[in-house]
């Protein structure tokens, strides 16, 4: 029986032949099978099953969630980072007038975007408002609070904030000049380090990931040794013989993929309540992130991939061992 | 036309014992021929490389114009599809049906499933067991069984039939059966080569008998 017309030319007078275009929609029926036997496979023992999909689960959902956090954090401090201020608190001696003078000059600073003053009756009428020890002030014979002027600068790159307050804090009516910008800076390199953490966590579970699957695969081969055994002595080609473990190892991805999808929307659900008043706390109305359609599709190709890897490698490394003898 | 030449094949194990020593023969296409010796006399080794199962350590193989030696890992199965092999504990697979076990090589092939069905009632047939394809083998006679064996041996027609011991666990009349199958493949050209220790039954069915003494061929011809 000719097989491939090019390796094997044809001899018996009895020998069939397959034509190409049978052959190929052979292997597309056979691709197509055992796509079906391997997910009926999976259930025909549904406990283990089920362990193995929960560890894939978890192993994948961790760095999912933590991932989807950081971009949250991450999101959360590049709005700030947009709109850095610089606030010059006045040197108490200066009058309303000079101070409203003085912001009338930096206005035609061309470093500046934009200069909003709060004048001392200003500040004071915010403090009572948004603070609760406004009755406090109430005791003090006089405003306490200096005269701010809040300016928004050009260059907002972080090299160039810090001298553009060193030059405003030289003025002579500033008293100190602050720029809220160390702690987001601080808060940047700790989202980067942890994102970094997160990225090795990532790495070593997927390796747990490849190595669960490969695990269960190799158990399945042990357990369909006489059909390899007798595959290979009919001449099944190593492709034919690794397909059906392979669908197996894609089914375990992909199944975990939408097991720990679950379990991470399911962790974010759980944070919506807090995140939100926290978020209240804050006077923001900061609204978390889920894993979204870009971060699903992520999490599954990535598991479908490893499922599909685990399943090859495990393969690859056992079936050279079963040969039929 | 020489279908299957040994040219002084030797098979030398790690172990230091050898399995075969300097045996050659050639076997026509549409010979067919026994293969006799006491156990441990070769006969299985003998046939594992011509199925390439195993490789010699000295001399080559050549099965159709093909030298054996020359094929890598990926053309083998290629090469075992023009075989047939039927085997003393039948290899047959119980989780599935009789029919399911005839159809494997076909599927492994390529063939389309209405013309595989055919192909699997044809051998079947041959075998008469046709109304038993959709038991489990396990609930077949170990006669029956090794009829399956042979019917997925020669449901995709290979050039050779090659068999271990078919005979080994079936009574005297069973065993006759059995050999007469193989003379019936023979008569419509196929070569077939059978390793059994039965000389009784080997002498009464009158073919050409190959005799192994401790990896040696010592004898050649007629039964």
């Amino acid at each position: 029986m000719a097989v491939d017309e090019k390796n094997t030319p044809r001899r018996g007078a009895q020998q069939d032949r397959i034509d190409r275009r049978s052959r190929h929609r052979n292997w597309r029926r056979h691709h197509a099978l055992m796509a079906r036997q391997s997910w009926s496979r999976l259930f025909a023992t549904p406990l283990p099953t089920l362990i193995t999909l929960a560890v894939l689960a978890i192993a994948l959902a961790l760095p999912g969630f933590l991932l989807t956090g950081l971009k949250n954090v991450q999101q959360l401090s590049e709005g700030w980072d947009h709109e850095p201020r610089i606030s010059l608190y006045l040197s108490p001696g200066l009058d309303d007038a000079a101070a409203d003078r003085f912001s009338r000059e930096l206005l035609l600073r061309d470093d500046l975007a934009a200069v909003d003053l709060i004048s001392r009756a200003q500040g004071l009428l915010e403090f009572r408002e948004l603070s609760r020890f406004g009755n406090i002030v109430d005791l003090l014979d006089e405003n306490p609070l200096p005269a701010v002027i809040t300016v928004q600068p050009l260059d907002r790159s972080l090299a160039a904030l810090p001298v553009l307050k060193a030059k405003l804090q030289a003025l002579e009516e500033v008293d100190e000049a602050a720029l809220d910008l160390e702690w987001l800076q601080r808060l940047s390199a700790f989202v980067q380090l942890t994102q970094r953490a997160v990225m090795v966590l990532g790495l070593l579970l997927a390796m747990a990931v490849l190595l669960v699957v490969g695990n269960t695969i190799r158990v399945s081969i042990e357990s369909r040794r006489d059909e390899i055994i007798v595959a290979k002595l009919v001449g099944g080609t190593d492709a034919w013989v690794r397909r059906p473990f392979l669908y197996t190892g894609a089914w375990y991805g992909l199944l975990g993929a939408a097991l720990a999808w679950c379990l991470i929307q399911f962790s974010l659900l759980m944070l919506k309540e807090p995140v939100a008043e926290l978020a209240r706390l804050y006077l923001s109305d900061f609204e978390p992130m889920g894993l979204g359609l870009s971060g699903s599709l992520i999490l599954l190709l990535t598991s479908l991939m490893l499922g599909w890897l685990g399943a090859w490698l495990a393969v690859g490394h056992h079936l050279r061992q079963i040969e039929p003898s | 036309m020489a279908l299957i030449s040994f040219e002084n094949v030797s098979k030398r194990y790690l172990s230091g014992q050898e399995a075969l020593s300097n045996v050659s023969f050639t076997l026509r296409e549409g010979e067919m021929a026994f293969l006799t010796g006491h156990s441990g006399a070769g006969k299985s080794t003998l046939l594992r490389m011509i199925m390439l199962m195993e490789r010699p350590s000295q001399g080559q193989v050549v099965v159709g114009e093909q030298n054996l030696a020359q094929l890598g890992r990926h053309e083998l199965p290629y090469h075992r599809r023009r075989i047939g092999v039927v085997f003393q504990n039948h290899h047959l697979l119980f989780d599935r049906t009789v029919f399911e076990n005839i159809a494997l090589p076909l599927q492994i092939c390529g063939y389309e499933p209405e013309d595989a069905a055919r192909r699997v009632r044809a051998a079947l047939n041959k075998v008469g067991l046709l109304e038993k394809e959709n038991q489990s083998p396990i609930s077949l006679s170990s006669g029956e069984q090794q009829r399956v064996g042979i019917a997925r041996a020669i449901v995709h027609k290979p050039r050779v039939l090659l068999a271990d011991e078919p005979t080994g666990n079936l009574d005297p009349e069973l065993s006759e059966e059995i050999m007469k199958l193989f003379q019936q493949f023979n008569r419509v050209g196929t070569t077939v080569l059978i390793a059994s220790h039965d000389l009784s039954l080997i002498e009464r069915m009158r073919h050409r008998t190959l005799v192994l003494r401790n990896g040696r061929l010592i004898a050649d011809g007629r039964g």
